[in-house]
Parts: C-alpha cells; structure tokens; sequence
C-alpha cells in the first residue's frame, strides 16, 4: 500500500525526570526522536502552543542544583530560549520562591497570547506574551484559605487549569485544596468540591481540602468538567457546583490521568490504578479506559498495551491530540511511552527505558516543521 | 585595587559567556551577597541559578570563600578581601 505524506505531522514532547525528548511522526506510528533536551534537569511540564502561525513548545524545567525555570523553542528544540530575569518568579514582598512548574496551559484559539501556568507552591499564573512573562494570580495567592491548603506527596502545587470558551470561568485543581473556580476571570476564587470526597479527613465532605489529581473540560458541553481524585471519579454538568461520581465500571477509582476530547461530547479517557497500597495498574495489567457517554460506561482499551506492567502513570503523562480521530498519549514511570492514533483502539510503543515520564504533551503541526520524521510508505 | 576572582563550575561556564573565572575589580572587603548581586548585572540567567527569587542560596550550591563553605561562616553576608577567591561549587548527590 502506497501512502504520500500527508499535510499534518505530529509533535509528541516527552518530559522526564533527567530530561526533554521530542518525537515527530507523519503517522502517529513511527516516530524520530531527539534528546535529551535538558539533560539531568526534571521537566513536569509542557504547553503546545500551535496559535499565531507558529509551533512554540514551553517547558518547565527544573535542576535539583540549579532550581526552576522556563523555557520555549519556537523551532521544535533545536534552539531554546529563556527570558533573563526568568518566565515565572514571585514578586517582591512575597517572600516565596517557585519550587516547580506543574502546568503550562495555552488559552483558547481566540485568546492567542495568553499562556497559564500553575506551580509549587500552590499559585496560578497568567501570561499574555506567549508564556514569556507571567504575572501571579493574586486573588488565588492570597485566598484566605491558602495557608489550609496542604502538599499532597509529590509537592503543593496548583496542576490543574481549565478555562472556558468565554474565559469567565477558570477552574483550578490544586493537592491538596480541590477545586476552586472563578466566575471572574481569575480575579476571586471559591472552593467548588461538592460531592467529592475526602475520605482520608475527619470531615469527608469538607468545603476544600481534596485531593484532586487532574481535571479537564468536556469540549463540546458548557459547564462540564470531570475529575480523578484520590479514589474517586467524578463530572459536573454544572459548572462545578455538584459532583457526582461516574467511577462505576472502571476496575479501580484511583488514577491521575484525566483527558477530554478536544471536540466530541460526553468522551473522556482515564488510566485506573490500584491504590492506596499498591498503585500499579490492576493486576499489573495496563489499560486506558475511555468513556463516550459522560462516565455512564467505561470500555477497557489494552491493545498494544504491555499486560504485566507495574509501573504508575503520573497526571500529567497522558495527553490527546487535535487530530480526527484524537491521538492519545501517554508515558509510564518506567519510561515507556505508547501513542494511539485511532483514540485509544491500538497503542504503539514510540519509545522505552527512558527515565521517569512526568509530563506528555502531544500537538498536530504542519508537515513542513518536520521533515526529517519517517514518511509513511 | 585587587580584583576578587569568582570560579565557576564547568556547567554553568556557558551561562558566563564561557568563562571558567569572572573577575571583579575590588579596593575592599564586599559581602558575598553583594558580589553576587554584580553578577547579576551582567549575567541574569547565571544569578538565578544560584539564587532564587528571595535573594536565598540554592540549598545544593555551594560557595566557598578562601577554602570554607559560606554557611559555615555568615551566609551571604561572609565578607570577601580584595585579591581573594570565591570557587563556587554544586553538592555531588542525585541519582
């Protein structure tokens, strides 16, 4: 079968524990990699930002030596660039320091410009110059409620930015403090965690205070979001106002990964673990579940999939794509990193061994940024 | 007037335009703290590896002034004398 190159090509960035690798692909199946970007630097987080003509990948980066930082490429990796006085700092009279970046968060299409970041400790950032410069959120950084707020194991951070189409609303997750939204913009917050529970407190249905691993948007339905919380899955049709469980189905409620379709109603993906004692896929069998009913049914899709794997999926390792159908990603502790074309149906193997996958980002780009990945033939 | 020499590491050299020694004139005693604010006029991205926004050292580097670690002496306010070294130097750790 004969097949030309097709006008679209893929960007897959792969975040590590020790490192930054890029992979491209014309077909989502084979793939050219290059890296480490960063070498011996944490990378927890990427934003793909294909507005404004232009492909720009931002990465947070972070040396346990030399502390965090935030840089972008705007040829896919092979320059970077870092603003001197640095992208993301608190300002004076804060008397903090970031510790880490955990999200990078391009706007809407019809907001190009405007990047959010979240970071350690728990504070909401806004840019509106491509992610050059952000500004803190103020109204979340002094929320009387922050100094409640506690660190789940991997760090106080806010992970989690949803922003809708008018970008009135913005949701943050945070670990732990739950979910908090703003009705304006981002200039006053309120916890928004009704029906998710905290089992772990004295109060399990306290005001805030969850630990809520990742929250996304249905992209076709206003006012829906869903969440993987520690043990729990949970939707809003509401806008955050109740949250009702829809973990019924799934072989376990415990996860960090939660993606939405980036078009088709009611559709999400999860990657379901076993916890709170063991934390591996259950029964060391890995599988994506995906749901295209808003969470009323789940189906298990393992197809490529190694079925004696013990390794975690982290919040941010796992992502989708923009393409039709949606590519689906996603990296394992282990360092393998497995890529679906056809939504989650057939995983493939883009690569293995690498260190610790702690954030994947995925992006459909024009074929001519990428001439060097194999065509398909 | 002496100039305080400032040795850096092999990985953070390209962040000083390559140079493995920086040098700073001096016709006195200055504090850590100060001297590393000269650096960071000249060179941001350098400064901000070695401290964070609050003007704090990172906890894994480490500054020595005449052979001794600065925390063992008074921090970032550990004076430097004209004509002396500062060899700045990371904790070897980490897996």
């Amino acid at each position: 079968m004969g097949c030309m190159a097709t006008e679209q090509s893929y960007v897959l960035a792969i975040g590590t524990k020790k490192g930054l690798w890029l992979a491209t692909s014309h077909d989502r199946q084979t793939w050219s990699m290059s890296g480490p970007h960063f070498l011996m630097s944490e990378v927890p987080s990427i934003g793909i930002d294909t507005r404004d003509g232009r492909t720009r990948i931002m990465v947070g980066v972070r040396s346990e030596h030399w502390g965090p930082t935030v840089a972008h490429s705007d040829d896919l990796g092979a320059t970077w660039t870092e603003p001197e006085q640095g992208a993301i700092k608190f300002p004076d009279g804060t008397d903090a320091a970031v510790e880490r970046i955990w999200q990078i968060y391009p706007d809407a299409e019809s907001r190009p410009g405007v990047v959010w970041a979240g970071a350690e400790p728990i504070s909401v950032w806004k840019s509106t110059d491509g992610g050059e410069h952000f500004e803190l959120n103020r109204g979340l950084w002094d929320h009387p409620h922050r100094s409640e707020w506690g660190a789940g194991y991997g760090g106080a951070a806010a992970h989690s930015i949803v922003v809708n189409p008018s970008g009135e609303n913005v949701h943050v997750a945070m670990s732990t403090g739950g979910v908090y939204r703003s009705l304006d913009g981002g200039s006053s917050w309120e916890p928004r965690n009704k029906g998710i529970s905290a089992y772990f407190m004295p109060d399990p249905n306290p005001e805030f205070g969850q630990c809520v691993h990742k929250i996304a948007a249905d992209a076709a339905v206003e006012g829906r979001l869903y969440a993987q919380n520690h043990h729990g899955v949970y939707r809003t049709d509401d806008n955050g106002e109740n949250w009702d469980s829809i973990a019924e189905g799934l072989p376990a409620d415990f996860g960090f990964v939660m993606l939405t379709h980036p078009r088709r109603a009611g559709t999400a993906w999860v990657v379901p673990l076993k916890a709170d004692g063991e934390r591996i896929p259950p029964d060391g069998k890995l599988a994506v579940h995906r749901t295209d009913d808003a969470g009323q049914t789940w189906k298990r899709l393992d197809s490529g999939l190694p079925q004696g794997e013990y390794n975690a999926v982290l919040r941010d390792a796992a992502s989708v794509d923009s393409a039709e159908p949606a590519g689906v990603y996603f990296g394992t502790r282990g360092g393998s990193v497995y890529a679906s074309p056809d939504e989650g149906e057939h995983f493939t193997e883009v690569a293995s061994h690498l260190p610790d996958v702690l954030c994947v980002r995925a992006a459909v780009v024009s074929a001519a940024l990428v001439p060097d990945a194999p065509v398909p033939v | 007037m002496a100039d305080i020499s400032v040795v850096l590491p092999s990985v953070l050299q390209p962040l000083a335009g390559g140079q493995s020694i920086l040098t700073t004139p001096a016709d006195g005693a200055v504090t850590v703290g100060l001297l590393l604010d000269s650096l960071a006029g000249d060179y941001p991205v350098l400064a901000r590896r070695l401290r964070d926004e609050t003007g704090a050292l990172r906890r894994y580097v480490n500054i020595y002034v005449n052979g001794d670690e600065v925390r063992r002496l008074r921090g970032l306010e550990t004076e430097v004398a004209a004509g002396q070294e500062v060899v700045i130097i990371q904790s070897v750790a980490g897996g």
